[in-house]
């Protein structure tokens, strides 16, 4: 450690390591190759549950610390049983959490103490285009929106820089908003 | 033929350079693939204007006194006059018409071979530009319906080249949103697809936004005080025109005169334009750093003690999108007849038989001076300084960058003394020190 008379701030975010990745990586471009995987198995109605132990990335296979594993289901409404969260709302937390670690290690690198960050997720959808009833009317979310509150030892404007940087380097933000080739096959 | 110093390009940069090198009596010629200015008069649309108003063309040992509007935009005949009278000024030792096709190292240095001839030199400044080659996504080119006439700013020089009907203008820095605004006014239907920008009034308290950059110093900050000098160096062009005097063209402005927006153009499929949906958080991205440069202004009028002299702060209407902006457009069936690629520009080494560039084909380079002994590079973005892609900037930059050039030939001029003797003399000569160091190789 060099004694600097810097503002200490503690985020819990590594960015030394994180700084020290972007300047390796860099260098080296095909470690920065990552694969991620996630196995599932229907479990029975519309339940299922996917794991995910191992991936790809800097040019070996890697590893989890332990297996993680997420149950999704329909509410009782879709005459299901209700045994996890609905694969929509999984999008939802796939980008809550993606936003919410980016705004993290933003406030890390620009030294702004977060004491508080919640985030309240909406996506909205016509069920019309699931249940094949109007052709016109897409499957998917048809909008997302994010409400951020966020206290920290920042500016109203330095706070909204902050949101705003996140999305710019956000990967499930990049996923939602921008279109992705989705191959599926069956062996 | 030979030469110290070759320099390759007779615009601004390489005039700029051809000055300092006169003021050090070094030997050199200007090779200039076309005419002085020759990229000005050759790859710019009509109407266009110098985005930097005209006090702020201040190139080395030139006092222009042509009359001109000094707080006025040069229109592209004004600015070709200006570097003329410029080269003409400064005797610049130009030899137009005389395209460069390759520059190779040599023992001593550098060999040039042109559609005239081939030069030798000990060293080779580059300063053929940096946009001369359109970026135009290739894949999303090649996968546009055949019905539709694809364009680059190269290739525009005004709306009447263009079939009636809907374009699609890909990108809103400086070149989309100037492209966008005249090509709605000529009556066509204008779809601007906006990735990162940067949102910056014209005038602010009284002043061109260039005089603030320029006087508090924001214009001068060097390259070696820089975070991340790969970042700056792709910042986008300003959203500036040199038109309607001190008119602001932000996406506001696009709006009011009926361009409708979407996000970036990120895919083409099935002839359908699809659009990402990040266009409210490009928006605010722009807003925050518009305002963090006006804020940075302010607080240098503070400073200085000019709050009395200057108009009061003011703060600009948060930039407007559509609640649900378009994600998808079907070109054909929505009458789109022309996309106009306005997504950057690239220099062309293709002719650099050096190497000295990076795996994205970008030159290496230390604040110009290229990983090359001897080569040297002006006139790209954040080069030496942010004005470094600036007329303003090329003379400072050229001002470092030939004291650098210079020290070099002198030290090269000892190792060729050096070698010369080696050589000419063979063992009879030689000193002891010389035929220690050539027995022990």
């Amino acid at each position: 450690m060099t004694a600097v008379a810097e503002k200490q701030v503690q985020n819990g975010v590594n960015v030394e390591a994180l700084l020290g990745a972007r300047e390796a990586l860099s260098k080296a471009p095909e470690a920065a190759r990552f694969n991620w995987k996630a196995t599932s198995k229907w479990v029975g109605g519309t339940h299922t549950r996917t794991h995910m132990k191992s991936f790809f990335g800097l040019g070996g296979d890697q590893s989890h610390k332990s297996e993680f594993s997420f149950d999704t289901d329909h509410p009782e409404i879709f005459a299901s049983e209700d045994k996890g969260a609905t694969p929509v709302e999984m999008v939802l937390t796939g980008l809550a959490g993606c936003l919410t670690a980016g705004v993290a290690a933003v406030a890390q690198m620009r030294k702004i103490q977060l004491r508080s960050v919640k985030a309240t997720l909406e996506g909205s959808m016509d069920i019309q285009g699931i249940l094949g009833i109007d052709s016109d009317v897409r499957n998917g979310f048809d909008g997302v929106t994010v409400k951020f509150e966020i206290d920290a030892d920042a500016t109203k404007q330095e706070i909204e820089a902050l949101v705003a940087q996140s999305q710019k380097r956000s990967a499930v933000y990049d996923i939602l908003t921008n279109p992705t080739n989705v191959t599926v096959s069956v062996s | 033929m030979r030469t110290d110093v070759v320099i390759v390009g007779a615009g601004h940069a390489g005039l700029a350079m051809s000055r300092r090198l006169g003021e050090r009596s070094i030997d050199h010629v200007v090779l200039e693939r076309g005419e002085v200015a020759n990229s000005w008069k050759t790859e710019r649309w009509d109407s266009l204007r110098l985005l930097t108003p005209t006090w702020q063309s201040r190139l080395p040992g030139f006092a222009d006194a042509s009359g001109e509007d000094p707080h006025g935009f040069r229109t592209m005949p004004e600015t070709i006059a200006f570097l003329e009278r410029y080269a003409w000024a400064i005797s610049a030792p130009v030899h137009q018409h005389t395209a460069v096709n390759s520059v190779r190292r040599t023992e001593e240095g550098y060999a040039v071979q042109t559609s005239r001839g081939a030069w030798r030199s000990r060293a080779v400044v580059l300063a053929s530009g940096a946009c001369n080659i359109a970026n135009v996504p290739r894949q999303l080119a090649a996968a546009l319906p055949a019905a539709v006439a694809s364009f680059t700013p190269h290739q525009y020089r005004n709306p009447s080249q263009l079939e009636q009907g809907g374009v699609l203008v890909v990108g809103a820095s400086a070149t989309g949103v100037q492209l966008a605004e005249e090509i709605q006014r000529s009556g066509r239907q204008v779809t601007l697809a906006v990735a990162e920008h940067i949102r910056m009034p014209r005038r602010y308290r009284g002043r061109d936004i260039q005089w603030w950059m320029d006087a508090a110093g924001i214009l001068d900050l060097r390259h070696d005080e820089v975070d991340d000098l790969g970042r700056v160096r792709e910042v986008p062009s300003l959203q500036l025109t040199g038109n309607d005097q001190g008119r602001m063209l932000d996406l506001n402005a696009l709006t009011a005169s009926g361009v409708r927006l979407a996000g970036r153009l990120a895919g083409l499929r099935d002839g359908k334009a699809l659009f990402s949906g990040a266009l409210a958080n490009q928006v605010a991205l722009s807003d925050l750093k518009m305002n963090r440069l006006l804020d940075a202004i302010d607080g240098w009028v503070s400073e200085k003690g000019l709050e009395g002299e200057v108009p009061p702060p003011e703060r600009f209407e948060p930039t407007r999108i559509e609640a649900s902006p378009p994600l998808a457009l079907d070109l054909v069936r929505g009458g789109i007849r022309t996309v106009l690629w306005a997504t950057g520009f690239r220099p062309d080494y293709s002719w650099l038989e050096v190497p000295a560039l990076d795996r994205k084909g970008r030159l290496r380079h230390d604040g110009g001076v290229v990983d090359a002994p001897g080569l040297y590079v002006m006139g790209l973005p954040f080069l030496r300084r942010r004005k470094s892609a600036l007329i303003d900037g090329a003379g400072e930059d050229a001002r470092e960058l030939s004291a650098h050039l210079a020290t070099h030939l002198d030290q090269r001029a000892g190792i060729d003394l050096l070698m010369r003797s080696t050589m000419s003399g063979g063992t009879k000569f030689t000193s002891s020190v010389l035929s220690a160091s050539t027995s022990s190789t």
